[in-house]
């Protein structure tokens, strides 16, 4: 089982697909879960602390938008935990309240710049059969290439 | 961290079949003889609960529609004040909208997946190209 990094990070598709085809996804969901049911909560609601600006510091420079580094003081960790990356571009949804360009591209950014398996691919278009078969495929075979349970414990 | 929270777990399920409804998923966990809370909503349920009961209600709800019910996991706990629209004074929740957007996809991707364990072929898709520059030349002559 490999952790796969998922881009958008909340995405359901992804984190189905990946769970489906045998491996681990490192998704925002479970972070913010930690986040939130921290019980010694420094700032409600959302127990954010002035140090996760400091800890976005390491993936971008004090004069990024403090929203920036706040972001990356969680998905920053999230990259650097995963074995392997799925990407999905033309995906402006990811523009809103999960995360804003700028995150997005430094995320993206930063998966890239990790030495391990990485697929990109499209978000098909609604509808369109055959766009989706190939964002499957693509997907389905890239997870089954990675190195699952057996072949883990044979290394 | 308390180790009850710890265990705690929520999953959204979303339910994209023509032949299982969101009610047939919420009876199937009904049934289910273990301590957990569900929620049903317009695209399917969220279920909360010990990790291992969670993880084994959500498989059995699955297996009525592998490739037609999606799941993932969610951050905060049904009806949580901090995301609930009945303490937020109404509107879609936070997160709500990229859910919608991934919704309206899902019966595509269910088809591909069947698609998929059949082994069908990948027909070969036409990537998007830029026009060419002597065919819009052509193009805006041709509107004189």
């Amino acid at each position: 089982m490999v952790k796969v990094i998922i881009y958008p990070t909340n995405s359901l598709i992804l984190s189905d697909l990946v769970e489906r085809f045998g491996h681990k996804p490192i998704a925002m969901m479970e972070k913010i879960k930690e986040k939130i049911s921290t019980v010694s909560v420094d700032s409600p609601p959302l127990n954010i602390t002035p140090e996760e600006p400091k800890m976005g510091l390491k993936y971008a420079a004090v004069e990024v938008p403090a929203g920036v580094r706040g972001r990356m003081a969680i998905v920053g960790p999230m990259i650097e935990e995963a074995q392997a990356g799925i990407i999905v571009n033309d995906s402006p949804m990811a523009f809103g309240c999960m995360g804003c360009a700028r995150t997005n591209e430094l995320t993206k950014y930063l998966i890239r710049q990790r030495e391990m398996p990485i697929l990109e691919v499209d978000y098909p278009r609604e509808g369109n059969d055959e766009e989706a078969k190939g964002f499957v495929y693509k997907i389905a075979e890239f997870l089954k290439s990675l190195p699952g349970d057996e072949e883990e414990d044979k290394a | 961290m308390s180790q009850g929270q710890n265990d705690t777990l929520t999953k959204i399920v979303v339910i994209s079949s023509d032949s299982v409804l969101p009610i047939d998923a919420a009876m199937r966990i009904y049934q289910s003889d273990t301590n957990i809370v569900i929620k049903e909503t317009c695209f399917g349920t969220m279920v909360t609960g010990p990790r291992d009961a969670v993880n084994r209600v959500v498989r059995e709800v699955v297996d009525l529609d592998r490739n037609h019910i999606f799941v993932k996991e969610r951050g905060f706990l049904p009806g949580d004040e901090r995301r609930c629209r009945s303490s937020r004074g109404g509107g879609p929740r936070p997160g709500f909208h990229y859910l919608r957007h991934e919704v309206q996809m899902l019966p595509t991707i269910g088809k591909a997946l069947d698609a998929y364990d059949r082994k069908a072929p990948l027909k070969e898709i036409g990537s998007k190209k830029k026009l060419d520059v002597d065919k819009l030349e052509d193009m805006i002559k041709s509107e004189l």
